[in-house]
């Protein structure tokens, strides 16, 4: 690993010394960091697959019986029966904090008392069936789009903090241990080099006297 | 309060209207991305869009991936799901632990 380029005197050894301090405490956090997204995203990640399967499954049914509800009515029965609804659906939307990671926090105002938006008269028992199967699929559908946000935006934390992880471990604190370690060298021989001169300057002076 | 949007075909979403979500209608790629972006500034919470067009759309969903609004939601249309949601999520998965974990618990 090629270290940095610093001259070598005592300052910029106790200033390396204080940043390698720094990059490893820093490397030691970012790691916890990433364990503790992981575990998350894990658990996300399960409940996004349990609910994605369960949704798609209860979403094509209520297609289903909306596919057989075209064909036993005309194009525009069923527009009339569907264009007007009986009221819009609301959500609130909220942010979640996940690690100071922003996900959302969506809840649909609830729909009790659930009713056709259309009169019976014209309508097929299909049509019926399948807006029933979508009103209570919906609050699932609300979940599926908070839990399945949360795991995109978990994932791409993960993938930053990982890269941060390894730019410290593998290339931040070995090039600065190196830095380190060849000033430490040249100071030493910068040391030695002193000693030998006094030693000699000492000979010579004590040859003189003699 | 914030509203849910959903665009896809007309034969596939036109039953969500009747629970009472904002529904557009849109068959082609290019023209339900323009539609997706617009709900995305408007404030949408989250935006449903069918498979056959998810694809397509990804300019923007790329765009808001960093905020925590509007979730865009791959759902199967009236022909049923080709898996487009389950990849997605075993993107996310594949990025984040480095392998595929979920496809065989």
């Amino acid at each position: 690993m090629a270290a940095i380029q610093v001259k070598p005197t005592r300052m910029e050894l106790s200033n390396l010394k204080k940043r390698k301090k720094v990059a490893v405490r820093g490397h030691k956090m970012m790691k916890d960091k990433r364990d503790e997204l992981v575990r998350r995203f894990i658990e996300f990640a399960r409940q996004n697959k349990a609910l994605r399967e369960e949704v798609e499954e209860k979403l094509s049914r209520a297609m289903k019986s909306f596919v057989l509800a075209r064909a036993s009515m005309s194009g525009a029965e069923i527009e009339e029966a569907l264009m007007y609804p009986a009221r819009a659906a609301e959500v609130t939307a909220g942010v979640q904090q996940v690690l100071s990671i922003q996900v959302p926090k969506m809840e649909i105002s609830a729909q009790e008392g659930f009713t056709y938006p259309y009169g019976f008269a014209t309508t097929s028992a299909d049509l019926d069936l399948s807006v029933q199967l979508l009103a209570e699929v919906l609050p699932l559908l609300v979940q599926l789009a908070e839990i399945e946000k949360a795991c995109g935006r978990l994932a791409d934390e993960i993938e930053k903090t990982r890269r941060r992880v390894n730019a410290l471990e593998y290339v931040m604190i070995p090039q600065i241990t190196e830095t380190i370690r060849r000033i430490q060298m040249k100071l030493d021989e910068n040391e030695r080099g002193n000693l030998t001169r006094l030693m000699k300057t000492k000979e010579m002076l004590q040859q003189q006297k003699a | 309060m914030a509203k849910i949007g959903v665009i896809g075909d007309r034969d596939s979403v036109l039953l969500f209207k009747a629970v009472g979500l904002d529904v557009f209608f849109e068959d082609e790629g290019e023209r339900a991305n323009r539609t997706l972006h617009r709900l995305a500034r408007e404030g949408y919470a989250a935006v449903f869009v069918t498979e056959k067009l998810f694809p397509s759309c990804q300019e923007t969903i790329e765009e808001f991936k960093g905020q925590a609004y509007p979730a865009i939601i791959p759902i199967p249309d009236n022909s049923g799901s080709k898996g487009i949601g389950e990849r997605t999520l075993r993107q996310n998965v594949e990025k984040a632990v480095g392998m595929d974990i979920l496809s065989n618990t």
